[in-house]
């Protein structure tokens, strides 16, 4: 009887397809498939690593084509390693990613907590914390410039109303002290619904009996948010701060469209930096090793991170 | 029914036929690339003449000024065929030259018999020439330009602003001569009430990204005695760019940015300062003349309101303006260059460029110029002829595009955001272009 059914299920089941297409084994139809992938990949992602790899050691620009590219070993290395301009430009890159990163968590974590309640409500409050992150950063970015603005913008009105300074006065994107800040409210008023769905996610995923058994211990609400609450949600809160983290460090649009790096360098972070050597500035060799620079920084800080989420989560 | 065959086959043939014209048309259609701006839908109205006369259509690329350094010279760099003709910036004609974007024109010129003698002096040196002051030709200047400043003809002719300025000044309110003058007007108007409406002194470039605070700081700065180099000595810069002369410069650049501009106009280049004007929002305006047209005909501010004075004297009576402008060359990736040498023999035609001052373009023809009839001819006109008449322009070198980032960059720090001195800001520069060139191996 068993051999019977056995029989039955091997003649239901298809040949495989490589018997059909005489002399493709599984493993090449598999190679087959995935061939175009793998193609496209090495066309649009590793070609031009390695490609910018090879220009950084030279002096190559893309706007004189006819010139005789030359080697110029560390040399760029060297130059980025030891230009200050490029260090403020790190500096301002590294103040921008901590302030930002620090206010998505803080307020992001609270507010899924505050979500996590399931008020009354709670669904809608979440849609419309959901909105500003559903936005095109180069709306945002727009709106946020006229919103800003002395004259006419609601932001400078909005604070000349709470502190009496006069509007004229509050000029966020042109004062060097106040410009930073107002990209990183900006972005923090973007993201922050970002971070706080991953940390929902976290809390979501606690089990209500773990919260059971610390009633019945009479653990007090505070000593439960320590203890489970914070513990358990850790892993999704660090991988927001690494998603965040990388997106930050390669911040691009909203510093561009808001300050485009002003006043003087002061915003200048250090994609700006690259694009003005790369683009504006055409220095191709140079730029490629400074990119190559930020890779390897992105990267190895990424990685270090990684290692220390998986002994966060094996704990 | 055989008429019926007939008829449809005779259709057929004539749609055919009149596809294939088409496309023969539509193959010879050549592609201008300029930025998008006023002049630009000048030049579209002024070639349809040329459509009619040749049969050849126009295509045009206009991209945003923001943009079109970047787009077109890009374009340029990967050997793009978009555009058969271009007008490019001045500053791009030595790296066009030396990395043979451009066909240059010499043989063309004189094949044609289009003198280089027939235009304004200045255009043809920064328009067309490269190297420098030497006749090698690689556009036919197209579109003449300088900085030069708008006033409010209206509230400087106010008996009661006269009197008050007067008694505060000592002399009467008009269009300054010098730029201690400008200081003094924009420092009266600066947060005053007109019609009921806070007014500021006066709109001033500020942009950092492209090439704004260059063009704008520049312009005071050859006032003030500022060279870009050692005439006896190419590419010394030291005690030239940072002489002296010009470290009060670039001091007065940042005091008027400091005293008199409207608040939040830290990155203002063309576009924000016509719309500063056009709202009321200053009482005087720096920009390049190709703004002047369309200011003249705003309902607000323009006709009787609005005045035209050429860029200030510097203290020792030095003045200078900074040239704008561009001239159109025939691309040299261009499968169309015949059609495209048409083009710019009919351009440099006498009629044509007549027109093209009438629409609103700013002819660099010596006969469109020198007309006795040309000054009355727009209210600006008199101020463009003054100004085209003292130009200095900014490097033109192949390396103009660093060049050009290391002063926005040093100009930005010290005018706007207050890092450093006026005298660390242009050592700085000296450093940053003597690499450049020392880069190029030209030191």
């Amino acid at each position: 009887m068993l051999n019977r059914t056995a029989d039955n299920v091997a003649r239901a089941t298809p040949e495989p397809l490589a018997k059909r297409i005489r002399g493709i084994s599984d493993k090449g139809l598999a190679w087959l498939f995935i061939s175009p992938t793998i193609l496209l990949l090495l066309a649009i992602n590793i070609f031009p690593l390695f490609w910018a790899i090879y220009l950084s050691f030279t002096n190559y620009r893309a706007n004189r084509p006819n010139e005789v590219v030359k080697n110029l070993g560390l040399a760029n290395y060297r130059r980025i390693l030891g230009d200050q301009d490029i260090w403020i430009a790190m500096q301002t890159t590294a103040h921008f990613v901590f302030w930002t990163i620090l206010l998505q968590t803080v307020i992001g974590f609270t507010l899924a907590w505050l979500i996590d309640r399931k008020f009354r409500g709670h669904a809608f409050w979440t849609t419309i914390i959901l909105v500003p992150m559903m936005l095109s950063p180069a709306v945002v970015g727009n709106f946020w410039r006229f919103l800003y603005e002395p004259q006419i913008g609601l932001f400078a009105y909005a604070v000349s109303f709470l502190t009496g300074i006069p509007p004229t006065n509050v000029q966020m994107l042109s004062n060097v002290e106040l410009a930073p800040w107002a990209i990183i409210i900006v972005d923090t008023w973007m993201w922050t619904p970002y971070v706080m769905l991953i940390c929902l996610a976290g809390l979501r995923s606690i089990p209500e009996y773990i919260y059971e058994a610390a009633e019945v211990d009479r653990a007090s609400n505070w000593r439960q948010f320590w203890s489970i609450t914070l513990p358990m949600a850790l892993p999704f809160i660090m991988l927001a701060v690494l998603f965040r983290g990388i997106e930050n460090f390669k911040m691009f649009d909203m510093v561009n469209l808001l300050t485009g790096g002003g006043p003087g360098s002061t915003t200048e972070v250090a994609s700006i930096t690259l694009k003005r050597q790369a683009f504006e500035s055409w220095r191709t060799g140079y730029s490629s090793a400074f990119a190559i620079i930020l890779f390897v920084a992105v990267f190895g800080l990424a990685n270090i991170y990684v290692k220390a989420l998986n002994k966060v989560k094996q704990r | 029914m055989k008429s019926t065959w007939k008829l449809a086959l005779g259709l057929a043939s004539a749609i055919t036929a009149s596809t294939a014209v088409s496309n023969a048309a539509h193959a010879e259609d050549l592609t201008l690339c300029w930025a998008a701006w006023d002049p630009a839908n000048a030049l579209v109205e002024l070639s349809k003449d040329f459509t009619k006369e040749t049969g050849i259509g126009m295509k045009f690329e206009f991209v945003p000024w923001t943009n079109y350094a970047d787009r077109f010279l890009n374009e340029l760099n990967s050997h793009g065929k978009l555009c058969d003709l271009i007008i490019g910036d001045s500053q791009w004609i030595g790296g066009a030259a030396e990395n043979g974007h451009y066909v240059k024109l010499n043989d063309f010129f004189d094949k044609e018999k289009i003198s280089m003698d027939d235009f304004v002096p200045a255009t043809v040196v920064g328009y067309s020439e490269w190297p420098k002051n030497t006749p090698n030709y690689w556009a036919l200047p197209a579109m003449g330009d300088v900085v030069g400043w708008t006033y409010r003809k209206d509230w400087f002719s106010r008996p009661e602003l006269q009197k008050e300025f007067k008694e505060k000044y000592g002399w009467d309110l008009a269009p300054p001569t010098t730029f201690d003058q400008l200081k003094q007007i924009a420092e009266f108007f600066q947060k005053r009430q007109i019609d009921g409406k806070t007014v500021y002194g006066a709109s001033i470039y500020t942009e950092r990204g492209s090439e704004g605070i260059t063009m704008g700081a520049m312009d005071v700065l050859y006032s003030y005695g500022f060279q870009y180099e050692n005439p006896k000595k190419p590419y010394e810069m030291d005690g030239f760019v940072n002489s002296e002369k010009s470290v009060k410069g670039l001091e007065f650049y940042k005091a008027l940015y400091d005293c008199c501009t409207p608040p939040g106009a830290s990155n203002s280049y063309m576009g924000e300062g016509v719309d500063a004007f056009k709202s009321g929002q200053v009482a005087m305006h720096m920009n390049f003349a190709f703004t002047w047209p369309g200011l003249q005909k705003d309902e607000n501010v323009g006709g009787d309101k609005i005045g035209y004075f050429v860029n200030p004297k510097g203290p020792d009576g030095d003045q200078f303006a900074q040239l704008g402008g561009q001239g159109i060359s025939v691309v040299s990736y261009s499968d169309k260059q015949e059609s495209a040498l048409k083009y710019i023999k009919w351009f440099a035609n006498k009629d044509v460029q007549a027109k093209w001052w009438s629409l609103g373009g700013y002819s660099c023809l010596n006969s469109v110029v020198k007309d006795p009839k040309f000054p009355s001819s727009q209210p600006y006109a008199q101020a463009f002829l003054d100004s085209m008449a003292i130009v200095k322009d900014f490097w033109a070198e192949p390396s103009y595009a660093p060049l050009l980032q290391a002063s926005q960059k040093r100009f930005h720090d010290y005018v706007v955001a207050g890092q450093g001195s006026a005298k660390d800001a242009l050592d700085g520069l000296v450093k940053d272009w003597t690499q450049i060139f020392q880069d190029d191996g030209k030191m």
